[in-house]
């Protein structure tokens, strides 16, 4: 519905039904864009592998088949052939994808939950306290975040636990920028006043009323930080910093395998587009989101 | 009396002249239909609407341009006999900025706060091949004194933000006039500039428009600001003109039902009275019915007013009204005014309020230098400015909300903490806040309901049904549907969404009410509805009520006293009804002289009236 008057904030809206932008809504306006349902797509297949894959496996991770580097169907090894020393590469695969989505999702989670609250109470401090957060974020941010988990991982061995802690530490101060800036112009706003007028007090209204307006860019930022905390567990276990080296891992797969990239591609392949695929779905999902964010934005302007 | 232009050849030919102009959305639902106009050379005409009017689309499209979303679906836009919307891209190009121009809403955000403006003067004449360097140089000099501003290096040397929010719309100005355009449109130039700025801002256009005979649109939702500049007068509704003609016909004797109530919807200094809104609101484009799209809201609708769209039909020489009932409209009396307010006599001898020694700071700057006032219970105290002059600062204080304050503010007999939040749960609810803006003071993310409620729970006043049924109690009462209560803000109008503010303060029974510019946001014709509600609200519930605002007729219509603050000292206070007839001080005489008003506009008219009286 148009509205023919520019309108900035100041002028009268008359009666304009509907699109409100409800962000409990958003993710489901914006799987109208195709990207979004690509990305979808894409997650959905390869976490039903990493859930089911164990079950549905012909053999075990780490039960002899073949020869080494057999390819698909020869010598009696599996449709994706064989690895390095004779397991099944299909196996593997099916068993390899859950240890790197669920310790990126809780890793990626603690380091949201940190970087939400951190943001939120510098944004609505305005004072001391603010910079002061801001400034240790900054120092966080100044190491990449792969350097960090190295060092951390090198420290103390590989462990699901120290690799966990050390995403999610990492992961926090990008957050807590992301927050922070979504959330000043917010704290400025109006019925932030009204509430402090009655007395509400501070987790309230950073819970009840700055949280809720900044669920779009913290949305978009979930998906992005999640792609990264992917990316970087995979290649600390491509480093070969898996808390199990030999295990089935797609990133200890790809380390183990590309020897023979040019005889028996699929033992590294395999992993490398499920890895490739998992962390374009959730890019296209936070591209999707931010796009129907923005769009939201579009229709108040003007049309 | 201007001389009206009609189509036949007249001894000034209109340089602009609108035929039949139709926009509507690239979906086709119509936005503005058949508008015709014409302006002659030297005349200011104004156009007068309420937001979603149309009356922007219809400024921009003299430049041949739509917004997008929008297109120009006909009609015909000529400009010194060439039709504007047969040129192509780069012939429109060319023609703005040069031979047709625009002043901008909003001089902050028109120009670029990267580039000193002396570029930004430069590059528009540059861009249109005006002369040489040295030319174009001598001719900025000449506009800026043209726009009395100083012409000298040193302040062309500037950037934006080192000029006052005056002196860039006068820049905007400069620039608009600086290639001598034949057409100018201004879209609201004066709309957040104090009183006084904008009074010389409008004495430079109207000049400058006739020195160098320019045909102007002056777009405005402000009657009284058209009236004190423009001769002619049109007023759009939903998408239509519906009523043109000489400014003193149309404030005088409208033949449109909507200019009357429009006009008795605007405060007047001389007033006392309370304000009559207009009841409902306009419709959206592709909502308009099929006859007469004022109908529903109109008390002399008949039913072959929904049949077909009125023509605009010549009431009189050179003024024309879209109304089958003009006839009946021009034989009532002058425009319908509410009833003399009553106040309930404030209680003399306890004070809700009192403030003693209030300094503020902002930072290192002092903004009040000790203020005094009292609040008596029952009173409407009105606290009158210019921005900076600390009048909101001072509100603020007393709600909690600025916090770095010295001095006492006293709720009864008992002294306030600086900040909200240190202050007893009882004397925060008692002082209740209402905020300028109702885009920003409602929280997006929340049902009205919630919102509304808020308060009975943080006061631990009411919960679950009970605390429902207060809410919906509460939303009759500021004249909103109780279903209003599951709607989200972004589907209310500004007006609704200032009432749902008013319901979240008052339902917590507060004895003190700040009204912060509550109505500076809002059409004027819901400015009066909402006056009207806080009034009546004030009166029924026996509220204090301090009325925080800039506009002084407005005073006149809802407070019993006011105090004026000019660079945070009170400078006059007294009963309004006697400072605004009789100011002792200077500063609030000029402020008085420079409040664009309908009657000094049209003070020959009302003269006429006051002797056969």
């Amino acid at each position: 519905m148009s509205q023919t008057e520019q309108a900035p904030a100041l002028a009268e809206g008359v009666d304009t039904p509907t699109p409100p932008g409800r962000t409990s809504s958003l993710l489901a306006r914006s799987l109208r864009l195709w990207r979004t349902r690509i990305g979808v797509l894409f997650v959905l297949v390869l976490v039903v592998i990493a859930i089911i894959g164990p079950w549905i496996a012909p053999h075990g991770a780490s039960e002899f088949v073949a020869p080494p580097f057999s390819k698909p169907g020869q010598n009696g090894a599996g449709i994706l052939g064989s690895d390095y020393i004779g397991q099944d590469v299909y196996s593997r695969f099916l068993y390899g994808g859950g240890s790197i989505l669920l310790s990126a999702t809780i890793s990626t989670a603690i380091g949201m939950i940190l970087g939400i609250a951190i943001g939120l109470v510098a944004a609505y401090a305005r004072n001391a306290l603010d910079d002061v957060l801001m400034r240790a974020m900054d120092v966080i941010m100044a190491f990449p975040q792969i350097l960090l988990a190295l060092v951390a991982v090198s420290l103390i061995g590989a462990g699901w636990g120290i690799i966990i802690a050390a995403i999610a530490l990492t992961t926090a101060p990008r957050v807590a920028r992301v927050t922070r800036g979504a959330a000043l112009p917010v704290v400025e706003r109006d019925f932030v006043a009204a509430t402090e007028s009655m007395g509400l007090s501070r987790p309230r209204i950073l819970t009840g009323e700055l949280f809720p307006s900044i669920l779009g860019p913290i949305m978009v930022e979930a998906t992005l930080r999640l792609t990264y905390s992917i990316g970087v567990i995979a290649a600390l276990a491509f480093l070969g910093l898996a808390p199990d080296p030999n295990g089935a891992n797609w990133g200890v797969m790809i380390k183990q395998n590309q020897l023979a990239l040019a005889t028996q591609p699929w033992g590294a392949l395999a992993p490398i587009l499920a890895i490739a695929l998992l962390t374009m779905g959730t890019g296209l999902i936070g591209d999707g989101i931010a796009r129907t964010a923005a769009g939201i934005d579009r229709e108040r302007g003007d049309e | 009396m201007s001389v009206q232009q009609q189509p036949t050849p007249a001894p000034a030919q209109p340089s602009v002249s609108v035929q039949e102009l139709q926009i509507c959305t690239n979906s086709g639902v119509p936005v503005v239909t058949e508008v015709s106009f014409e302006i002659t050379p030297g005349e200011v005409l104004g156009l007068v609407g309420e937001s979603g009017s149309g009356k922007t689309t219809v400024g921009l499209s003299l430049l041949g341009h739509a917004r997008r979303g929008l297109r120009i679906a006909g009609g015909e836009i000529s400009l010194d006999g060439e039709n504007i919307l047969a040129l192509g891209d780069e012939e429109l190009r060319r023609l703005r900025g040069s031979r047709a121009s625009y002043v901008p809403q909003d001089p902050a955000s028109s120009l670029n706060p990267a580039l000193r403006i002396s570029l930004q003067l430069r590059e528009g004449l540059a861009v249109h091949g005006w002369g040489n360097r040295k030319e174009r140089d001598a001719r900025i000099a000449e506009m800026m004194r043209e726009v009395a501003l100083p012409d000298d290096p040193e302040f062309l040397h500037r950037y934006p933000h080192q000029l006052s929010g005056g002196q860039q719309q006068r820049i905007g100005l400069a620039m608009a006039f600086a290639n001598r355009p034949r057409l100018i449109v201004l879209d609201e130039p004066t709309t957040g500039l104090d009183v006084t700025t904008q009074a010389t801002v409008l004495a430079t256009v109207r000049e400058l428009a006739a020195l160098h005979g320019v045909a102007a649109l002056y777009v405005s939702h402000d009657l009284a600001v058209v009236a004190a500049l423009a001769r002619r007068v049109a007023v759009m509704y939903a998408g239509r003109i519906v009523e043109l003609g000489p400014a003193e016909d149309l404030f005088e004797s409208a033949a449109h039902p909507y200019t009357r109530r429009l006009v008795g919807a605007i405060p007047r200094l001389t007033g006392g009275r309370s304000l009559v809104g207009i009841p409902g609101h306009a419709p959206s484009p592709g909502r308009r019915p099929p006859g007469c799209a004022f109908a529903p809201r109109c008390t002399l609708h008949i039913p072959q007013c929904d049949e077909n769209v009125p023509a605009l039909d010549t009431v009189r020489s050179g003024h024309r009204a879209r109304c089958i009932r003009a006839e009946d409209v021009l034989k009532q009396a002058r425009a319908k005014v509410g009833d003399p307010l009553d106040f309930i006599p404030a209680d003399a001898d306890s004070a809700a309020l009192t403030l003693e020694n209030l300094v503020a700071h902002y930072g290192p700057i002092e903004v009040l230098h000790s203020i005094n006032l009292t609040l008596e219970r029952h009173e409407c105290l009105a606290i009158v400015g210019e921005s900076g002059s600390g009048k909101t600062t001072t509100a603020r204080s007393i709600a909690g909300l600025h916090r770095d304050w010295t001095g006492s503010i006293r709720l009864g007999d008992k002294a306030l903490e600086a900040s909200a939040r240190a202050r007893s749960t009882e004397s925060r609810r008692q002082i209740q806040y209402i905020f300028q803006n109702p885009y920003g003071s409602l929280n997006p993310r929340k049902t009205i309901g919630e919102t509304v409620g808020q308060p009975l729970s943080v006061f631990d006043i009411a919960k679950g049904r009970r605390a429902d049924e207060m809410v919906q109690e509460m939303l009759e009462q500021v004249s909103l549907s109780a279903s209003y209560a599951n709607r989200y803000p972004d589907q209310l109008s500004g007006g609704e969404r200032q009432r749902v503010a008013i319901a979240r303060a008052l339902i917590s029974s507060p004895s003190i009410l700040i009204c912060d510019e509550v109505t500076s946001a809002l059409d004027v014709s819901v400015q009066a509805a909402i006056v009207e509600l806080l009034g009546q609200l004030q009166r029924e519930l026996g509220l204090s009520m301090v009325f925080v605002t800039h506009n002084l007729p407005l005073v006149r219509s809802i407070a019993q006293n006011v105090a004026v603050l000019s660079e945070g000292d009170i400078v006059e206070y007294g009963a309004t009804a006697e400072v605004l007839a009789d100011p002792q001080q200077p500063y609030t005489r000029e402020l008085i002289a420079n409040t664009p008003s309908l009657e000094t506009a049209t003070s020959e008219a009302m003269a006429k009236e006051a002797g056969r009286g």
